[in-house]
C-alpha cells in the first residue's frame, strides 16, 4: 500500500515504529516476559546489588530484586501515564481548540489567553508547582501532566481550525446547509487530526521524560513501584559502584523517547489525505 | 419579440443591490473604508434561461453570486424568489429560505472534503436535508451519478484521484440531490482544456432540460459565453455596464469596456486587425472614482462620464450604462463577430459524431 | 528557406519520472528548433509534458527524473551534460531568461522585490556596481510600463496587481540580458485585458532586445497572435511543428486538427475530443493519441514513434504521412 511504501523509504521513522512496537509488547506480556515477575515487591537481600550476569543481566539493586524484570515492568507503568495523560490532554485540550477557532469574539480570546499563560510557563515547573498541592502519589502525577500538557492541543487545534473554516469546502457545505455542528466535527476535526496525531505521539514520549523526572524528585510514583525514574532516584546514593542501577532504567527512558519522537516525526510526512486510496 | 411580454414571474430577481465588504470603524484601530463589491445592481433572470455574467478578476462577479446563494449578505436592495423577497436575512437564514438556490464553486475540487470519500459527499447532502432512508439515498445518488455521466464507482474513490473534469461532475452532482431550481455555476470551464470542456459544457445542457435548471453562468471566458448563455450581463468593478441576449452583445457590443474585452481575446487569425490594447489596470475597488466605474480608462471618456455615474438603460431589449455608446460606435469599428474557417466546420461537424 | 542556425535545438529528448506509483514515462519524444529572433510557440493540453520540458532545458528536474535520451543544444552548448554549477553559473538566469506561470506565486512575499531582483543581477555580474544594476533594473521596469518603476523597488509583491507582478517577472528575467527567454504560460493567471497587454509587450521586446522566445501555452489564440512558429505536443510526444499561420489554416496532424476544431473561433457549438489523457505511467507504444484519433490505424501503435515526415516546411508525426514527400529519420 502507498502508506507503507512511503514510510519504508523513512529509515528513522521506522526504526521509531519498531521501538514503540516492542516497548508496547513488553509492556503489555510484561509480568509474563520478566524472568522474575514477583521482584516488582519482593525482596532478596542476599543477592542486592549484584552486577550484570547470566542470571540477573541487569544485575541486581538494592533489595536484591532483578533489574531486567523491573525495567520491564517498568514500561507498563510509563505507558500508562503516557496514555492517559496524553489521553486526557487532548480530551480537553482539542475541544477547547475547536470551539476557540470557530468561534471568535471573546470566548475565543478568553481560552487562547488562558491558553497562552500556560504555554510561557515551562511543563515541567508547572507540574511540579501543582504536584506539590497533591499528595505526591503517580495519579497526582498524572493529573499535574494533563493539566499543563492541554494547551498545547488547543493552540495546534486553533490555528488548524482557524485556517480550515476559511476553507472552500467549509463554503461549500455550508452553501448546502450543512450546521456548525457537523462542520466542526465530521469535516474541520478529521483535516486537523494530522499534526494532532503528531502531537500526541512526541507527547507520549515527552510525558514519559516528565513523568520520569517527576518520579525521579519523589513527586511521582511510590516505593515499591518499578517506576523507571523512581528506581534511578533510588540508584543514586549507590553511584558510582552499582552502575547497572541507573543506567538501564535510564536507557530504557532514552530508547522510548527517542522511539516516540522518532515515530513522530515520521508521522508527520504521511498523514496525508493524498495518501489515502480507494479500496 | 414585442417587447411587452406577459409578464412571468422571474425565477429569480435583483432589485438595485448593493454589497459593502470589510470597512472597520476605528476604535483602537485605523477606520479603514468598505469595499463598494457591487453597486446597484439590479437583474432579473426567467425560469429555464441561462444569464452569463461576465467581468475580469474584481468586477464583483463572485460576490455577486455569493450574495444571492446567500452567504453573502447584501447591504442594500432586494433580492426575490418567485417574486417573494428573500432578502436582508444572515446566511444561515437565507440559505434555508433560498434553497432553491444553489452554487458550483470554480475550484471543483477544492470544494470537496479531501477526506470524505465521494460517495460519503454526496450522502451528505441528503442527509442534511433529512427524511430519506440509507437505501432510498443509495438509490438517488446512484441515479445522479449517472445523470452527470460517472462510474457508480466513483462513490469509493477520494477528491485527490479524479480529475478537473471528473471533480466538477461530482460538484454538480452534490447539488442536484438537493434537487435546486437555480444553479450558480462559478467558472465552470476555467482550468479545463478546451478538449473538455465541451464535455462538461454539453452536460449542463442536458441536465437543464432533464431537471428544468435556470442558470447564473459566471465567466471571463467570452468565447464560452457566447455559445452557451441566453443573455448576457457585462460587470465592471461593482457595476452591470451592458446587459443584452447573447446575440445582440456580441453583434453589437456598445459599452466601450465590452468592446475592449471583445477586442481583447486572441483570435486564431492573429492580431490582423492592430488593435491597441487598453491602457491600464481597474482601479482598486476601495478608492472608486466618481462618475461612471470606466472613466479612468475608456478611451471615449469625457467630462461627464467622470462626474455622472450612468445608469443602465435598455433600448430595445439592450441595456447599456453609458453616455456617450451612441457617438462611440462610430469613433471606431466594432469588434468582427467570431467566425469560422469553413473547412475546420466540416471536419468539426465529422469528429462530432 | 535556408535555415539558420538553431539557437535552441530539442532532439529526441525522452524522459521519465520515477513516482510513488511507478514509473512516468512523461517525455517520449521531444522535436523541435527555435531559430535566432523567432518567437516558438508550444502547445499542449494539460498533461502534455509542457512544464517538465521547460524544466529539462532549464535543467531544473525534480529528483527521480532521468532523461533516458536526447539533447538539448543552446547556441552550440549541450545544455544537458553541463554540470549543475554551470548551469547555474553561465546559463540559468545569465542567458536565458525565465518567465514563471503564476505571478502570484514566483516571488517571495517577504522581501522587497528591489531586493529580489538586484540579488540575481548581482549574482550573476559581480563586478558591476551596485548603482550600475539598480539603473538598470529601474530602466527595464520603466520599459515594462511598470508604474513609478523608482519607488516599486521599494514595495513588496503582494502591493502589485497580478498584471503588474507578471511585467516585474518579465524585466527579472531580462535583467541579466539573456538571448533566449522561455515563458511559461505567463498570461494563463492574467485577465484577457491584461493578456493582451502583457502579449503586446512581449512582442516589442523580442524585436527590441533581438530576444528569441520559447512561449509555452493551451492557447491557440495566443499563439496565433504571438508565435511565429508553433509546435504541437501532446502526452509528452510531438506531433506537429511549422509556420504558426499554416500549421493553424491547413494542420495535418490528426490532433491538431482536432484540437483547432474544438475552438471557439471554429466551431459555434461545443465539439470536444471523446477520451482523455492516457497516463504517463500507462503509456503505450507508438503514437500516444491513436486510441483517440479517428483516422487511426494498427500501424500507429506499432511504429516507432519518432519518424518526422517533413512536408512544406512542416514536420509531422503521423503514419497518415509516411508514404509521402521526404522522410527525415
Amino acid at each position: 500500500m502507498l502508506i507503507l511504501r512511503k514510510f519504508a523509504r523513512d529509515i528513522p521513522a521506522l526504526i521509531g515504529l519498531v521501538i514503540v512496537v516492542v516497548v508496547v509488547i513488553v509492556a503489555v506480556v510484561g509480568p509474563w516476559l520478566a524472568p522474575y515477575p514477583k521482584d516488582a515487591y519482593a525482596s532478596h537481600l542476599l543477592q542486592r546489588l549484584k552486577p550484570p550476569s547470566s542470571a540477573f543481566p541487569f544485575g541486581t539493586d538494592n533489595l536484591g530484586r532483578d533489574m531486567l524484570s523491573r525495567v520491564i515492568l517498568g514500561a507498563r507503568g510509563a505507558l500508562e501515564v503516557a496514555l492517559i495523560v496524553v489521553g486526557v490532554a487532548a480530551a480537553i485540550g482539542v475541544p477547547l481548540g475547536l470551539v476557540a477557532g470557530y468561534r471568535g469574539g471573546w470566548v475565543s480570546e478568553s481560552i487562547m489567553r488562558v491558553t497562552d499563560v500556560f504555554l510561557a510557563l515551562p511543563q515541567l515547573i508547572l507540574a511540579l508547582a501543582l504536584a506539590q498541592l497533591m499528595t505526591p502519589s503517580l495519579e497526582s502525577a498524572m493529573i499535574a501532566l494533563a493539566l499543563t500538557y492541554w494547551p498545547y492541543f488547543t493552540r495546534l487545534v486553533f490555528a488548524e481550525t482557524r485556517r480550515l473554516q476559511s476553507a472552500l469546502f467549509v463554503d461549500a457545505l455550508r452553501g448546502i446547509g450543512a450546521g456548525d455542528a457537523r462542520i466542526l466535527f465530521l469535516h474541520i476535526l478529521p483535516n486537523a487530526m494530522s499534526p494532532i496525531i503528531v502531537r500526541a505521539t512526541i507527547g507520549m514520549g515527552f510525558t514519559i521524560l516528565v513523568a520520569a523526572v517527576l518520579g525521579f524528585l519523589g513527586m511521582g510514583a511510590t516505593p515499591p513501584q518499578p517506576d523507571w525514574g523512581l528506581t534511578i532516584s533510588e540508584s543514586r546514593s549507590y553511584l558510582p559502584g552499582a552502575w547497572w542501577y541507573s543506567i538501564f532504567p535510564g536507557l530504557a527512558i532514552l530508547v522510548t523517547v527517542l522511539g516516540f519522537n522518532m515515530l513522530g516525526d515520521g508521522l508527520r510526512d504521511l498523514v496525508d489525505p493524498r495518501l489515502r486510496r480507494s479500496r | 419579440m414585442m417587447g411587452e411580454a406577459t409578464a412571468r414571474v422571474p425565477i429569480v430577481e435583483l432589485r438595485d443591490v448593493t454589497v459593502l465588504l470589510g470597512g472597520r470603524k476605528g476604535w483602537l484601530r485605523k477606520s479603514v473604508p468598505p469595499v463598494r463589491a457591487v453597486g446597484g445592481v439590479s437583474l432579473s433572470v426567467q425560469q429555464g434561461d441561462i444569464l452569463g455574467l461576465v467581468g475580469e478578476s474584481g468586477c464583483g462577479k463572485t460576490t455577486l453570486g455569493r450574495t444571492l446563494l446567500g452567504l453573502q449578505r447584501e447591504t442594500a436592495g432586494d433580492i426575490r424568489l418567485d417574486g417573494a423577497p428573500v432578502g436582508k436575512l444572515p446566511p444561515k437564514a437565507a440559505r434555508r429560505r433560498r434553497n432553491d438556490i444553489h452554487y458550483v464553486h470554480q475550484d471543483a475540487g477544492a470544494a470537496l472534503d479531501p477526506w470524505w470519500s465521494i460517495g460519503r459527499t454526496l450522502d451528505e447532502g441528503l442527509r442534511i436535508q433529512g427524511g430519506t432512508a440509507v437505501a432510498r439515498r443509495r438509490a438517488r445518488v446512484d441515479e445522479i451519478l449517472d445523470a452527470v455521466g460517472l462510474d457508480p464507482t466513483t462513490r469509493r474513490r477520494y477528491p485527490h484521484e479524479l480529475s478537473g473534469g471528473q471533480l466538477r461532475r461530482v460538484a454538480l452532482a452534490r447539488i442536484l440531490l438537493l434537487r435546486p431550481r437555480f444553479v450558480i455555476l462559478d467558472e465552470p470551464t476555467s482550468g479545463l482544456d478546451m478538449s473538455v470542456q465541451a464535455t462538461v459544457l454539453n452536460l449542463l445542457l442536458d441536465l437543464r432540460q432533464r431537471f428544468g435548471l435556470t442558470y447564473l453562468f459566471i465567466s471571463h471566458d467570452l468565447s464560452v459565453v457566447k455559445r452557451f448563455c441566453d443573455r448576457v450581463a457585462i460587470m465592471y468593478l461593482g457595476r452591470i455596464v451592458e446587459l443584452a441576449s447573447a446575440a445582440d452583445i456580441f453583434a453589437e457590443p456598445r459599452h466601450p469596456y465590452t468592446r475592449a474585452l471583445l477586442a481583447a481575446v486572441p483570435r486564431l487569425e492573429g492580431n490582423t486587425r492592430k488593435v491597441e490594447p487598453i491602457e491600464g489596470e481597474p482601479p482598486s475597488a476601495a478608492r472608486l472614482p466618481p462618475g461612471c466605474v470606466f472613466s479612468g480608462r475608456c478611451p471615449h471618456a469625457v467630462a461627464e462620464c467622470r462626474e455622472r455615474e450612468p445608469e443602465l438603460q435598455a433600448e430595445d431589449g439592450h441595456a447599456v450604462a453609458c453616455w456617450r455608446w451612441r457617438d462611440t460606435l462610430e469613433e471606431r469599428p466594432a469588434a468582427p463577430p467570431l467566425t469560422g474557417a469553413s473547412n475546420e466546420r466540416e471536419y468539426a461537424a465529422s469528429l462530432a459524431k | 528557406m535556408s535555415v539558420a542556425s538553431p539557437i535552441l535545438a530539442v532532439r529526441g529528448l525522452k524522459l521519465s519520472i520515477r513516482t510513488d506509483e511507478g514509473i512516468a514515462r512523461i517525455l517520449d519524444h521531444i522535436d523541435f528548433a527555435l531559430q535566432p529572433g523567432h518567437i516558438l510557440g508550444i502547445v499542449g493540453e494539460s498533461g502534455c509534458g509542457k512544464s517538465t520540458l521547460i524544466r529539462a532545458v532549464l535543467g531544473i528536474l525534480p529528483l527521480g527524473a532521468t532523461v533516458e535520451a536526447g539533447d538539448i543544444d543552446f547556441a552550440g552548448e549541450k545544455l544537458l551534460r553541463l554540470p549543475e554549477r554551470e548551469l547555474s553559473r553561465r546559463i540559468r538566469g545569465s542567458r536565458i531568461g525565465f518567465v514563471p506561470q503564476d505571478p502570484y506565486l514566483a516571488l517571495n512575499p517577504v522581501f522587497k522585490i528591489g531586493r529580489q531582483v538586484l540579488e540575481i543581477m548581482r549574482w550573476h555580474a559581480p563586478g558591476r556596481g551596485a548603482a550600475q544594476h539598480r539603473e538598470r533594473l529601474i530602466g527595464l521596469l520603466r520599459r515594462v510600463h511598470l508604474p513609478d518603476a523608482e519607488a516599486a523597488l521599494d514595495r513588496y509583491p503582494h502591493q502589485f496587481s497580478g498584471g503588474q507582478r507578471q511585467r516585474l517577472l518579465i524585466a527579472a528575467a531580462l535583467a541579466c540580458g539573456p538571448e533566449l527567454v522561455i515563458a511559461d504560460e505567463p498570461t494563463t493567471a492574467l485577465d484577457v485585458t491584461t493578456q493582451q497587454q502583457i502579449l503586446a509587450l512581449l512582442r516589442e521586446l523580442t524585436e527590441e532586445f533581438g530576444l528569441s522566445m520559447l512561449f509555452v501555452t493551451h492557447d491557440l489564440g495566443v499563439v496565433a497572435e504571438l508565435c511565429d512558429e508553433t509546435c504541437v505536443i501532446y502526452a509528452g510526444q510531438t506531433v506537429e511543428s511549422g509556420p504558426t499561420r499554416e500549421l493553424l489554416d491547413a494542420p495535418k496532424h490528426p490532433y491538431t486538427r482536432a484540437l483547432l476544431a474544438c475552438h471557439p473561433d471554429r466551431s459555434d457549438s461545443f465539439i470536444g475530443i471523446p477520451g482523455s489523457v492516457p497516463s504517463p505511467l500507462r503509456a503505450a507504444p507508438g503514437c500516444r493519441f491513436a486510441p483517440r484519433c479517428a483516422e487511426a490505424r494498427p500501424a500507429c501503435t506499432m511504429r516507432p514513434p519518432h519518424l518526422d515526415t517533413l512536408i512544406e516546411g512542416r514536420r509531422v508525426d503521423c503514419v497518415l504521412y509516411d508514404e509521402l514527400e521526404s522522410v527525415v529519420a
